[in-house]
């Protein structure tokens, strides 16, 4: 007889299944400084590289000497354009379909630009060689508006045919790069001619840059033994990187292992491919010695992919009563010296086509037309999916600026405009299918939590007490209501330079009862060892501390996409779910046969396969993994493991309502956060301590883009924010105490309903804080004034308004 | 470069002596020749503080330092904090209260931290958010490491006020 103890309750709690505050796996090796990070990693010989980067932002290269360089003790070599050209290595694709130089080839297109990679015998030697290159460069004009480059005579990318297609289509301009239209632009445009009130406003997000802590870096370690050549290095996607490497390189995929070791952070920054890579790898196989490249913090901001930098016009119409009937965007993307922007093939801006956001807007066109400067290359979703932080902010701009048009207010407004509920599956006028939602309960419920009404007869008031003189703060409400697209994605329209955008997880069940599964993404911080075993967990019935959770090492993992645009959970946690539930169903069969009774008269309850209608007999998920391990069954294979390559069949959209109330300083400019609402509803919680955890590093990094971050050039295309002395980051001491919550509404297409966290607090929290400091003035007669919103901008802002008497 | 340094450093109580450029960082002393890679660097400017080490009894970036500065001192490192089987009170809250999670600022902010706690041993919120401020973290928005520290501030006074 089994011993029906511990009871069900118990046993589930034992898992650590779905929804429970798991402590964190990786936390004792982190707060102990026993992490792995790529400059943590030495290997025998190992040298380091160094570049010589352009100071000018257009420029041609005369000529390059590397005479001192190479006298200096220590020095082993200097690569150039010209010792890359032989190996056609001179130039490398992007993941936009565009190429990029490696190292400069004739001329440079912005400042910090690549020139030449030192390698030495030690960091300070490379830097000292670096020191001794020489390059004589002669000045080009340079172009750091989009607006005047798409206007200007001067060439920018003189290896390109300006008749000649770009990888999106047909170019209008030897500066520009692709037009994407979506939507319908006459329909559009009469709704617009037509419709009662029409709001038109440019919208610009500025540049700025993810900045992880841990800045880009790699390993390459060539053996020449083996033909082998191992790259550790800071990749978001691992698989991808070896793909890549192989193409470009002509080694065998087989001979190419690629580890991602502990990251420190990535936020999007790390799913590029750099020329440091390139050039650390060929350095390794001409030595044959192991070379490290580590970026320091000012190539990091100057060089590695940027983000957002999108100017967006708008027009959205509606009638009298607030419908809005329909909405316009032109956008012009500046994206640097190289279209590197880190999109799926298909959509060259990203998924900014999400931009009528949570809205039931019948009629939409968007434009897109990407454009090359003088600035750095990148474009990558920093802590949000593909450009979907860009679409967010555009759409709750404009509709805080049909409020104004209408007189209205924007909690309102929002409200009669939302998709209701039994309106999803939904598709939206600019071709997404939203998978689930419930956006009026969540919206009641934040506006219910901060007191909304309350707030803004506060806010009336103290209007009232600054006419009258008796204060000198304003009170702003930034409201947001967004909805995300990620988990990319669908096969069938995503893909990476070919690479459908499935992911992967691999199980095998250990003969005691405990496991280890790979994926084919890597954790950046999100927790992945903690929380894809609490998937697994709940699956399988063992309990997720005996789960090991690996990831990052191509020789050993799955093939997978990689760890960006919050699709982990939305696609390797559905590999993880459906691997499981074929583990599930082998084990169904060697229950049955160990309790002799058929298949179907065993059922799953938490941790064992019960007998239908007599609970005491079963066996249990560790039984049956000893099992089979140990009994010959017939018909089925010994052992216990299975594989999942998941192919969405949708992407998944997660939601939220965000509250910010701001007091603002109208004579300093400075503000402070009274309070933040953040409710989040990313469907099936998984783990609630680890999505308030992502709730609020999302909404500071939201905070630092909308209060103060910027990648600033001035006129001559000079970086003038490349280092933290001027590149903000805030503080704990500027940085507020976050109110979360949540609603749940699973998505209808995941295997576990699950629908990812990590970026909505960035996607979310930028319109909450930028819309927050807009509505403290909108007393005042203010439409629009573009971020980022530092104390000087908002001392502007309250000038031109004549607010300074 | 040549003119090499004699250094002595004494490190999480063990005593070390090494030739040294005198433009060596202190931070890169510490992890290439001492292997002690738990100190990390992030801007090369002394604002991040994932280079923060205890050196004389005081919270220093080590990225911001020579080595030659150093020379005589006295260091901890997070590698002294605690061990495997005798976590320190910090490195168990950080866990408990999710104060991490890429684990990049980690070290650092334990060392400020236990020095911090040093300072002040009861400290208010705000006296822990301003005496953390010299150290940056992009991941956790420094709610649950303020939560963190003012939960071992709690523990390390009721223990001590155990032990009287």
């Amino acid at each position: 007889m089994n011993d029906m103890t511990p009871d069900r309750n118990e046993r589930q709690a034992n898992l650590k299944g779905l929804g429970s505050s798991r402590k964190r796996v990786e936390d004792l090796r982190f707060t102990q400084g026993k992490g792995n990070y790529v400059d943590d990693i030495k290997l025998e010989g190992m040298l380091h590289g160094d570049f010589v980067r352009s100071p000018y932002a257009h420029a041609r290269i005369k000529s390059i000497n590397t005479d001192a360089a190479m006298a200096l003790d220590g020095v082993l070599a200097v690569l150039t354009a010209k010792d890359l050209e032989p190996l056609g290595l001179h130039w490398m694709p992007t993941l936009a379909g565009d190429k990029q130089m490696v190292l400069a080839d004739g001329k440079v297109l912005f400042q910090g630009q690549e020139v030449a990679y030192v390698v030495a015998k030690d960091r300070y030697i490379a830097a000292d060689g670096a020191e001794l290159v020489e390059v004589e460069y002669e000045e080009l004009p340079v172009l750091v508006d989009p607006f005047e480059a798409l206007k200007s005579d001067v060439v920018l990318r003189e290896d390109l045919d300006p008749k000649a297609d770009g990888a999106h289509g047909p170019r209008k301009h030897h500066n520009h790069i692709f037009t994407w239209e979506v939507g319908e632009k006459e329909a559009t445009e009469q709704v617009l001619d037509s419709s009662d009130v029409v709001a038109e406003e440019m919208v610009y997000y500025h540049r700025t840059h993810p900045c992880p802590l841990e800045t880009c870096g790699c390993v390459a370690s060539m053996d020449k033994v083996n033909g082998k050549l191992t790259l550790y290095g800071t990749f978001q996607a691992p698989h991808a990187i070896r793909t890549v490497v192989s193409l470009i390189s002509g080694l065998e995929e087989h001979n190419i292992r690629v580890i991602s070791p502990d990251i420190g952070g990535g936020f999007g920054n790390k799913v590029g491919a750099y020329p440091g890579y390139v050039c650390s790898v060929v350095a390794s196989i001409v030595t044959g010695l192991p070379v490290k490249w580590v970026e320091d913090r000012m190539e990091n901001l100057m060089t590695t992919a940027f983000a957002r930098d999108y100017w967006m016009k708008g027009k959205i119409s509606a009638t009298k009563e607030g419908k809005i009937t329909g909405l316009w965007c032109h956008t012009t993307a500046d994206h640097g010296g190289f279209d590197a922007c880190a999109d799926p093939t298909k959509f060259p801006a990203g998924f900014m086509n999400i931009c009528t956001g949570s809205y039931d807007i019948p009629t939409a066109y968007l434009a897109v037309d990407g454009v090359y400067t003088n600035k750095a290359p990148g474009g990558v979703a920093y802590r949000c999916s593909f450009r979907v932080t860009e679409a967010a902010y555009f759409i709750e701009r404009m509709i805080e600026v049909l409020a104004i048009e209408l007189n209205m207010d924007a909690a309102e407004l929002r409200r009669i405009n939302f998709i209701k509920q039994d309106q999803f599956p939904y598709t939206s006028a600019l071709g997404w299918e939203y998978d689930s939602g419930d956006y009026h309960t969540a919206w009641d419920k934040a506006l219910v939590a901060v007191g909304y009404d309350d707030l803004r007869k506060e806010q009336a008031q103290r209007v009232e007490d600054f006419k009258a003189g008796k204060t000198r703060k304003l009170l702003g409400i930034g409201l947001t209501h967004f909805t995300e697209i990620v988990g990319a994605g669908p096969v069938k329209n995503c893909d990476i330079l070919g690479l459908g955008m499935f992911d992967s997880c691999e199980i095998r069940i250990h003969p005691t009862g405990s496991a280890i599964a790979r994926l084919g993404t890597i954790s950046q911080g999100q927790g992945h060892a903690t929380t894809f075993a609490q998937i697994l967990a709940s699956e399988i019935g063992l309990p997720a501390d005996s789960i090991t959770i690996e990831e990052g090492d191509t020789d050993t993992a799955p093939y997978g996409l990689g760890t960006y645009g919050s699709r982990s959970t939305p696609v390797a946690g559905a590999a993880t779910a459906m691997a499981g539930r074929k583990i599930r169903a082998k084990a169904q069969m060697i229950a049955a046969y160990m309790l002799e009774v058929h298949d179907d008269d065993v059922e799953f309850d938490v941790d064992r396969f019960v007998v239908k209608g007599a609970p005491e007999r079963f066996k249990t998920m560790k039984e049956i993994a000893f099992a089979a391990y140990n009994q010959a069954i017939p018909g089925i294979e010994p052992g216990l493991e299975a594989v999942s390559y998941y192919d969405p069949p949708n992407m998944t959209y997660p939601f939220g309502a965000y509250i910010c109330v701001m007091e603002i300083d109208v004579d300093t400019g400075e503000h402070e956060i009274r309070q933040f609402y953040a409710l989040d509803d990313c469907g099936t919680r998984i783990n609630p301590m680890i999505i308030e955890g992502q709730v609020h590093g999302g909404l500071t990094e939201a905070l630092a883009i909308a209060m103060g971050q910027e990648i600033a050039y001035d006129n001559m295309g000079n970086v003038k924010t490349g280092t933290l002395m001027d590149f903000f980051l805030p503080t704990a001491w500027e940085t507020p105490n976050y109110t979360t919550d949540h609603t749940t509404t699973p998505s209808p297409h995941h295997p576990i309903g699950a629908k990812g966290v990590g970026e909505s607090p960035n996607v979310g929290g930028v319109p909450a804080f930028s819309n927050a400091v807009h509505d403290a003035f909108r007393a005042f007669g203010l439409r629009q004034v573009h971020m980022p919103h530092d104390h000087w901008r908002i001392w502007k802002t309250a000038n031109d308004l004549g607010l300074h008497g | 470069m040549s003119g090499k340094m004699q250094i002595k450093l004494k490190v999480n109580g063990e005593d070390h002596e090494f030739l040294a450029e005198p433009r060596e960082l202190l931070v890169h002393a510490l992890r290439e020749r001492l292997n002690l890679t738990g100190s990390h660097v992030g801007c090369e400017t002394g604002h991040c503080g994932v280079c923060t080490v205890t050196l004389n009894g005081k919270s220093v970036k080590s990225c911001t330092m020579f080595v030659a500065q150093a020379d005589g001192a006295e260091l901890t490192t997070v590698e002294g904090m605690g061990s495997p089987d005798n976590l320190h009170v910090l490195q168990e809250a950080f866990r408990e209260h999710h104060g991490l999670q890429c684990g990049y600022c980690t070290p650092g902010m334990i060392m400020r931290a236990a020095k911090l706690l040093e300072e002040i041993p009861n400290p208010t919120e705000e006296q822990v958010r301003f005496g953390m401020a010299g150290n940056l973290c992009r991941c956790t928005g420094y709610q649950n490491i303020v939560k963190s520290i003012m939960a071992a501030a709690s523990e390390m006074n009721s223990a001590k006020e155990a032990a009287q």
